[in-house]
């Protein structure tokens, strides 16, 4: 019988038997930072084409979660350094070939815009704020005038953080799961969707919650068709890579994968939103939470297994 | 100049005085290891092929975990030999998450370490440390470019292959078969 035995005397933590490195941090930012993007995202693109007055809620409304979504996942991001006190030096280098520098940069522009929008728009929650200083007030009309830059700026450094999240994984050789150019797309569209879901969620006018319907069933249509191109492509490359599709296909991740990811998350909603599309009331509460559920599943999921997958030597 | 190690597969013995020489020479924590020894069997009894192999960073020119890290800590030092600067790195695990070998680890204090090919020896013109203790004599250490080092030497006369290659990462460390 042929033979093949393989002893290693490394047993390092975190890295033996296999890479454990990232836990339940890095995970939850990718899903929070691509939600935001796709909140963001959506709308910047709604302001920047004038039409806030049908789509106020994604406008004017669903952007206020970004901000939160935006600061928790960084605080995860921070609890993930394991030297904690150096995180500052993300911040005097620029590094042109690392995604996360890339990610550290955009993190520093889009947080701050994000605060700015929901400033500018905080009278449609609280219509008797007040800003107390009058210097305030300048600076509120002074982004006022500007707010289409800042649209612009927004829905640019949207895609970047949305698409930068997929990047970050497929950037890594040594791991063949997440060595896919697909990877940046597919977790822009599912922020995208959990963003568009986010607006079906807090979305009054009847109208405004169809047009998110849709645009959701669009996402979740491209969602599997990158899926399904994602698996393609691996079958169809080296052992290394054929071996991590089987983690899906077969392998430990294949349950929860299709059954939280696809089938929770992308086709039972769809199904709702064609039934809500209809003549079936749905509420939409129930399509929106499983889409913004698959999105963060598929985060933890890819992330888990991509630390299983490895060159074989 | 390009710094390189070639480990003689055939003369390893598989003792592990490498890897206890390299924890006591750079005050490795407990319980990790910056070098390590693998051994492969193939074939079919009683048709055994054995391998034995002492690995480390493979200092490699084509470095992915230099590429992905945010801050510059992990950079190239003189020969090509790959450094993390300890006050720089944030500990954020993507040099560890890039590199095919897995040849990082997490340093207890916080900051990624790894092999250094013992650069604070070789300044003062030692052998890295694995190198010095080996009993058999099988680690070979030296400048590619110098036609005349040990390491140059050994790879002109034996036939010798890197591991994954490949990854694309044109590993440095040459394993003699």
């Amino acid at each position: 019988m042929e033979e093949e035995i393989f002893v290693s005397g490394r047993m390092n933590q975190l890295i033996d038997p296999q890479l454990n490195i990232w836990h339940w941090q890095i995970p939850l930012y990718l899903f929070m930072g691509g939600m935001a993007a796709g909140i963001l995202c959506i709308a910047a693109l709604y302001y920047i084409r004038g039409r806030e007055k049908d789509y106020s809620t994604a406008v004017r409304i669903t952007p206020f979660i970004a901000p939160f979504l935006l600061v928790f996942g960084l605080i995860a991001l921070f609890i993930d350094l394991r030297h904690k006190l150096f995180f500052w030096q993300l911040y005097t280098n620029i590094r042109l070939q690392s995604p996360m520098s890339w990610g550290a940069w955009t993190l520093m522009v889009i947080t701050p815009v994000s605060f700015i929008w929901c400033a500018l728009h905080i009278r449609d929650l609280f219509p008797n704020w007040d800003w107390k200083f009058k210097w305030i007030y300048e600076l509120e009309s002074f982004f006022n005038k500007y707010k289409k830059v800042l649209a612009w700026i927004m829905l640019i450094y949207g895609i970047i953080l949305g698409i930068y999240t997929g990047i970050l994984l497929s950037a890594f050789n040594a791991r063949p799961l997440w060595n896919t150019s697909i990877m940046g797309p597919l977790f822009l569209a599912s922020g995208l969707s959990a963003g568009a879901a986010a607006t079906l969620l807090l979305s009054k006018n009847k109208a405004e919650r169809k047009q998110f319907a849709r645009i959701d069933l669009v996402l979740i249509g491209i969602e599997l068709f990158l899926i399904i191109h994602m698996f393609m492509g691996f079958l169809a490359s080296t052992q290394v890579q054929i071996e991590a599709a089987k983690l899906f296909l077969g392998g430990p991740y294949t349950m929860s994968f299709w059954i939280f990811v696809v089938i929770m998350g992308m086709l039972i909603p769809a199904l709702l939103e064609i039934m809500e599309l209809g003549k079936f009331h749905i509420p939409p509460i129930v399509p929106a939470l499983l889409v913004i559920f698959g999105s963060l599943m598929l985060r933890f999921i890819i992330v888990h297994a991509g630390q299983v997958s490895r060159w074989l030597y | 100049m390009r710094y390189a190690m070639a480990v003689d597969t055939r003369k390893c013995v598989g003792c592990s005085d490498c890897v206890v020489a390299c924890q006591t020479e750079n005050n490795v924590p407990h319980g990790f290891c910056r070098e390590w020894v693998v051994e492969t069997m193939n074939g079919t009894y009683p048709q055994l092929e054995i391998e034995i192999r002492s690995e480390r960073c493979n200092h490699c020119i084509n470095a992915p975990c230099v590429r992905c890290c945010p801050t510059g800590a992990s950079h190239f030092a003189e020969g090509g030999i790959v450094l993390v600067e300890h006050n720089k790195c944030i500990g954020c695990g993507a040099c560890m998450a890039s590199c095919p070998y897995d040849a990082r680890y997490p340093h207890p204090s916080g900051y990624v370490d790894k092999c250094t090919f013992c650069i604070h020896r070789i300044k003062s013109g030692l052998a890295p440390a694995c190198v010095a203790v080996c009993p058999t004599k099988c680690i070979y250490f030296g400048d590619l470019d110098d036609p005349n080092s040990d390491v140059s030497m050994v790879l002109k006369k034996r036939k010798s292959k890197t591991l994954i290659p490949e990854a694309g990462t044109k590993p440095q460390l040459y394993f003699l078969i």
